[in-house]
């Protein structure tokens, strides 16, 4: 501030400086000044540019051509691919949303229990969510190697011909494995601990006076208190599952000719792998971020429908806490 | 967290026998999550031929460990090591950061607009990053920024993104819980926003910047889809797409590099785990924090 203020006038400072008021926010957005150019930079500019692009035909070299909707019905009536990949990565998520919340809900609550030596199996549980995902896929990768794996043979041992894992018939589910382990001791697992230690003590001991037995506790008292961070998982994992690409990109090998000519051919062409197969490697960049605004708008309804239906959360009035 | 306060379960039984319940379950969890890591390790130090035996060995027949010193001679590991470590050093240390000052100005200041940023921020939190793939390889094309560390560093500097948005949020509530009293006091003393930032706010949050910078290393150790898209020379790679070009080179030039691929995967693996053990309650505590909050 390079407000000059003559030294006699300190009775009338209003006029000459700035209010505190005024002050604070100037300081304020001096704060916040850093993220705010990095959002418009990074965030909000390449938002409304892939907006306009997905009007366009763009090879990456050049000036995008204005093409109008015809991105949007290529997609939609077009193209063959488009809704086979939409349809894999609802498959995917619905075996797999479901999947990390149980697994998860029940590791923590095996964790709840006065259990010994309890901190190192939560160590343990947690190990795989701090991996690189590259790793993973190539240890997995490895692991399930239909002649040489790990698995193969422990399963031939005890009689069953264990499955060409990363086959067309067998990918999914083998990705929905392979992610499951991923995710589940994680995030979701403590943050479903912490809401089981948040559950007061006394409601039990009225329960069993009243009682009620395991399961009636279980579902009367712990599941509605813990619904709010069940509710958070869910959002959480559900839109991760959507966006799946690191770990189903690993496992399909085949850069020439894009990403499906790999021997696991389109079984694992999910939704973000067939935008990123666009983008860069046909350099489509008009029908991809076509794709990638549909995309986002397929989250937001999710999104937003999930918090319509989200009546069954419960919270106890506890605000301000933590 | 206070131990030991779960519901007297199964209280009929004898307690060994209870205890041995529980340890059953949750020991073969352990093998189930753990288990993947141990053959890893074990096949990495086998040879080319053992690695593929049909039955498989458990143990080594000769612990081979010039895997680990041919991992750094067939490719350029190295680059690649000191690439992921300068990314992540710069990025941990700047996104923590960065994320402080956002923090600062949300949680103290007044603003017009303040709400309206904060609801951005938190917007940016779901937005998928897909969405921007496309420009952002454009901006940084014509920032001549492409096979340099730049894309991968810079917007951290500013807390953008989904991680930054993540980390600003986890500050957020940790600066709130500072009494305002302290600021009023150092303000009637005539200090100004920044010394109370330095000297006040960031002490008093250390333990929640630990926990932001434990998360801020794991992302950008493990980051994966912007290197593949930003860095397409060799030189320029970080680990992970390294250990990606590694696979593929494996595969296409049908000799078989198993055996060092998984000396690779756990060489990449092991900054992170060891990080992990020892900031372990920290990364618990931020993972708590985010979903309570929600």
């Amino acid at each position: 501030m390079t407000v000059t203020i003559p030294a006699s006038t300190p009775a009338r400072p209003s006029r000459f400086r700035l209010s505190s008021r005024t002050r604070e926010a100037i300081d304020g957005y001096l704060w916040l000044s850093p993220w705010l150019a990095g959002f418009l930079i990074f965030t909000l500019g390449p938002l409304a540019r892939s907006l306009y692009l997905s009007f366009t035909s763009y090879h990456a070299m050049g000036s995008p051509e204005w093409i109008g909707w015809q991105n949007y019905v290529v997609a939609f009536t077009g193209d063959g691919q488009f809704w086979p990949s939409l349809g894999r990565t609802f498959y995917y998520s619905v075996l797999l949303v479901p999947a990390v919340i149980c697994g998860a809900l029940i590791l923590a609550l095996l964790l709840n229990q006065p259990l010994r030596a309890g901190s190192l199996y939560r160590t343990a549980y947690f190990l795989p969510y701090v991996t690189p995902v590259v790793a993973i896929a190539l240890i997995w990768g490895w692991i399930l190697h239909p002649q040489l794996g790990i698995a193969n043979y422990l399963l031939s041992q005890i009689g069953i011909e264990g499955p060409a894992w990363l086959s067309p018939r067998w990918a999914i589910p083998t990705l929905v494995m392979m992610s499951f382990w991923m995710l589940v001791g994680g995030s979701r697992m403590v943050v479903f601990l912490a809401a089981l230690r948040n559950v007061p003590q006394e409601l039990y001991e009225a329960a069993r006076i009243d009682g009620a037995g395991k399961w009636h506790s279980f579902r009367y008292i712990t599941l509605p208190l813990i619904s709010p961070a069940i509710f958070f998982n869910l959002i959480v994992t559900l839109i991760a599952a959507l966006k799946v690409f690191d770990i189903a990109y690993m496992l399909m090998i085949g850069n020439q000719g894009g990403i499906a000519s790999g021997s696991a051919g389109f079984s694992l062409y999910f939704y973000v792998v067939k935008l990123f197969d666009h983008a860069f490697s046909f350099f489509e960049m008009g029908y991809a971020s076509a794709m990638a605004w549909i995309f986002l708008v397929i989250l937001l309804c999710i999104t937003a429908l999930q918090f319509r239906w989200s009546s069954w959360v419960y919270y106890a009035g506890e605000e301000g806490e933590g | 967290m206070s131990a030991a306060k779960a519901p007297p379960a199964g209280a009929g039984y004898h307690p060994l026998l209870r205890q041995l319940g529980l340890q059953i379950p949750a020991f073969l969890c352990a093998i189930f999550f753990v288990g993947p890591f141990l053959w890893t390790v074990l096949s990495s130090f086998k040879t080319v031929q053992e690695i593929g035996a049909q039955p498989p060995t458990w143990l080594p027949e000769v612990w081979q460990w010039q895997n680990y010193l041919l991992v750094w001679t067939t490719q350029p590991f190295g680059l690649w090591t000191l690439n992921s470590v300068l990314v992540s050093v710069v990025s941990t240390i700047g996104l923590t950061f960065a994320s402080a000052v956002t923090a600062y100005a949300f949680a103290r200041f007044r603003f017009p607009l303040r709400n309206v940023f904060f609801i951005i921020l938190l917007s940016t939190l779901i937005l998928p990053r897909e969405v921007t793939l496309v420009p952002l390889f454009l901006l940084f094309r014509d920032l001549k920024w492409l096979n340099t560390l730049l894309p991968l560093t810079v917007p951290n500097l500013l807390a953008v993104g989904g991680n930054g948005a993540f980390l600003v949020f986890l500050l957020r509530q940790a600066i709130m819980t500072i009494p305002r009293d302290y600021d009023e006091a150092a303000k009637v003393d005539g200090a100004n926003s920044a010394w109370i930032f330095f000297h006040i706010i960031l002490p008093l949050i250390s333990s929640a910047l630990v926990t932001a910078a434990v998360f801020a290393f794991l992302f950008n150790w493990n980051e994966f889809l912007y290197p593949l898209i930003f860095l397409s020379d060799k030189e320029s790679y970080t680990l992970p797409v390294g250990l990606r070009f590694f696979q593929t080179f494996g595969a296409e030039s049908k000799v078989s590099y198993e055996h060092l691929l998984m000396a690779a995967s756990t060489l990449a693996s092991l900054p992170p785990v060891l990080l992990f053990f020892i900031g372990q309650r920290y990364l618990v505590q931020g993972a708590v924090m985010s979903g309570l909050k929600s």
